[in-house]
């Protein structure tokens, strides 16, 4: 069976919002004060949310009966289109902060641009997100200013993490035939444009805290394709442990 | 306590303590609110020291076991909403601290106590979470004994806990409702491996649960004065089988057998009485022996020691902004 442009693209858009949102909800009882548990999950919130709206989306264009569930809980990693960024493991404060920025930077600026798409439900969807993705730049920008600019330490971790997750950056803005074609369409931004927005933002950040801009170096992709890190089996396995052990069940 | 260090005074300030002292008892009996800066007795300001304390490491550390549960929801909507209950509970942590800094204690220092050991949390917390249907008893057996216990506390003498608690019983009888749905739906639409995990979550909380509202009243030490200050307005005993009397009925709707052999409908008093508590168990894991106290511990003093970086870091940050801001003042000024 082949699948339409659009389910792959909002399935892509759905993908990226839940394994981020994952990731975040791992740090619930580890942070480093109780106002960023709070926060963290805040953030994870908005994801899943936004996470919860594509798939059901996606599974109205397949047509094929997949609710938002079959669609998170019955894909195995191949059947994945995340970008590699979302599934690198938290790592430090500084490694999910920086994930955060980098994430945050390029999908404000895109559900800014996908408000406008033709089709109604992306736009709605984004409509939303906009609002959300906003308050995300702020808050990861914030934490990069502090540490890159607080003790040697933090700075010291917070460099080690841009390095470390720069080469996974590429990836957002790669526009595949599945993306082309829906540029072409009106439905999808073009993320080519979004280029200069995100380079801003991360300039403006790096400079106040201190921190060097990696240089560019090789990027990283393959993830929205379906071929990711070791790490995105390990995150399935948790998230999908209930509905394999109990095929069919409702909970 | 400042009336120790200075003997020759001893007598005359224990006679002005007295007379402020029926003061304050009669504005208590009153049912008026004690704000911060109202004279109060030593020992109403340490008892409400101990008591919010341990209510808010009690949220704290009670987002440990759920917590677990967050990366293995069974659905999306599910997920959401647990993790949204896990941030509720921290933030009940938040409010009753603050609570609590009003008289006069902080935070950091609270929080250094519970790691010490040297303040406790609810002992329920001990126990593990070991299937889905766990999170559905949390919410509807040990968020319900939680509201039967703060409801009266709304009404609290001291006026910033009644109204930390008025604000936190609101989401605790949302997180009630919410785990008893995870439990019908487990039980009336679920499959037999389902009901059976329901009914093994029950067998393992069941007697934890009813250990939340404290010793029985003949053991219980704290009693008299909490009840004359209006901080307590019910007994353990009193509330306990009000719990009882609420849950049962509910536990029959989802066909589940109560672990008590002798629980039985007094028709009579309209009570349900229940079996002998296990006391010997609710002292072993006050005392530190229960299944997950060292871990829970861990967790939290891990959390804490890994952080500690990040918060040196953002007081650094603060420091150094402060600095440029007013150097940049003075290059203004001159
Ligand atoms: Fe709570
Ligand atoms: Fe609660």
């Amino acid at each position: 069976m082949t699948e339409t442009p659009l389910f792959r693209y909002t399935l892509r858009l759905a993908d990226n919002a839940l394994v981020l949102g994952h990731r975040l909800s791992e740090w619930v009882g580890r942070a480093p004060v109780l106002e960023e548990d709070l926060a963290l999950g805040n953030l994870g919130l908005d994801l899943i949310g936004q996470a919860r709206a594509f798939y059901v989306y996606a599974g109205e264009i397949e047509g094929r009966g997949r609710d938002e569930d079959a669609l998170a809980y019955l894909r195995d990693a191949g059947e994945y289109c995340n970008v590699l960024l979302v599934e690198q493991p938290n790592g430090d404060f500084a490694a999910t902060m920086m994930r955060q920025l980098f994430y945050s930077a390029f999908a404000h600026p895109f559900f800014e641009a996908l408000q406008k798409s033709r089709d109604a439900t992306l736009a709605a969807i984004a409509a939303k997100a906009v609002k959300e993705m906003a308050y995300h730049v702020r808050h990861s920008a914030e934490w990069v200013i502090r540490l890159g600019d607080g003790t040697d330490e933090s700075h010291r971790r917070a460099q080690q993490a841009a390095d470390d997750l720069w080469t996974y950056t590429g990836e957002l803005f790669e526009a595949d035939a599945v993306e082309r074609a829906l540029i072409e369409a009106g439905i999808a931004p073009d993320t080519a444009a979004l280029r200069a927005s995100f380079d801003n933002a991360i300039n403006d950040v790096f400079d106040e805290a201190t921190l060097q801009r990696p240089g560019s170096g090789f990027m990283q992709s393959g993830g929205r394709d379906g071929r990711h890190s070791e790490h995105l089996g390990f995150i399935l396995t948790e998230l999908q442990f209930l509905q394999r052990v109990y095929p069919g069940a409702k909970w | 306590m400042y009336t120790q260090a200075l003997n020759i005074k001893d007598m005359a300030a224990a006679a002005e303590d007295s007379a402020f002292d029926a003061r304050f008892q009669s504005r208590v009996d009153a049912e008026e609110k004690i704000e911060p800066n109202d004279w109060m007795p030593d020992a109403y300001r340490r008892t409400l020291v101990r008591q919010i304390a341990q209510h808010a490491h009690s949220e704290i550390v009670g987002m440990l076991p759920e917590g677990n549960w967050i990366t293995r929801a069974p659905s999306l909507k599910r997920k959401a909403a647990l993790l949204a209950k896990v941030q509720d509970e921290g933030g009940h942590g938040a409010y009753l601290y603050a609570a609590a800094e009003t008289l006069g204690v902080s935070r950091e220092d609270l929080v250094e106590q519970l790691l010490d050991g040297k303040q406790k949390y609810s002992s329920i917390f001990n126990y593990p979470t070991l299937s889905w249907a766990d999170i559905g008893i949390i919410g509807w057996l040990v968020d319900g004994a939680a509201i039967m216990n703060q409801i009266p506390l709304c009404r609290c003498s001291y006026g910033p806990y009644a109204r930390a608690m008025i604000r936190i019983c609101k989401e605790e009888s949302f997180h009630q409702r919410q785990g008893y749905e995870i439990m019908v739906t487990l039980c009336r639409d679920g499959t037999p491996e389902q009901k059976a995990m329901a009914q093994d979550a029950l067998n393992r909380w069941w007697w934890p649960v009813l250990m939340m509202f404290g010793p029985s009243d003949k053991d219980s030490q704290h009693t008299d004065k909490s009840m004359r200050w209006k901080i307590k307005r019910f007994t353990n005993d009193d509330l306990r089988q009000k719990f009882i009397d609420a849950t049962v009925p509910q536990g029959q709707y989802l066909g589940l057998t109560f672990p008590d052999p002798a629980m039985k409908h007094n028709d009579r008093t309209g009570h349900w009485e229940h079996g002998e508590i296990d006391w010997s168990e609710f002292k072993r894991v006050v005392a530190g022996d229960g299944p997950c106290n060292r871990q829970r511990m861990k967790q939290r003093r891990d959390a804490n020691e890994n952080g500690a970086w990040v918060r040196e870091a953002a007081l650094a940050f603060a420091q150094k902004r402060r600095a440029r801001a007013e150097a940049a003042a003075r290059i203004a000024a001159e």
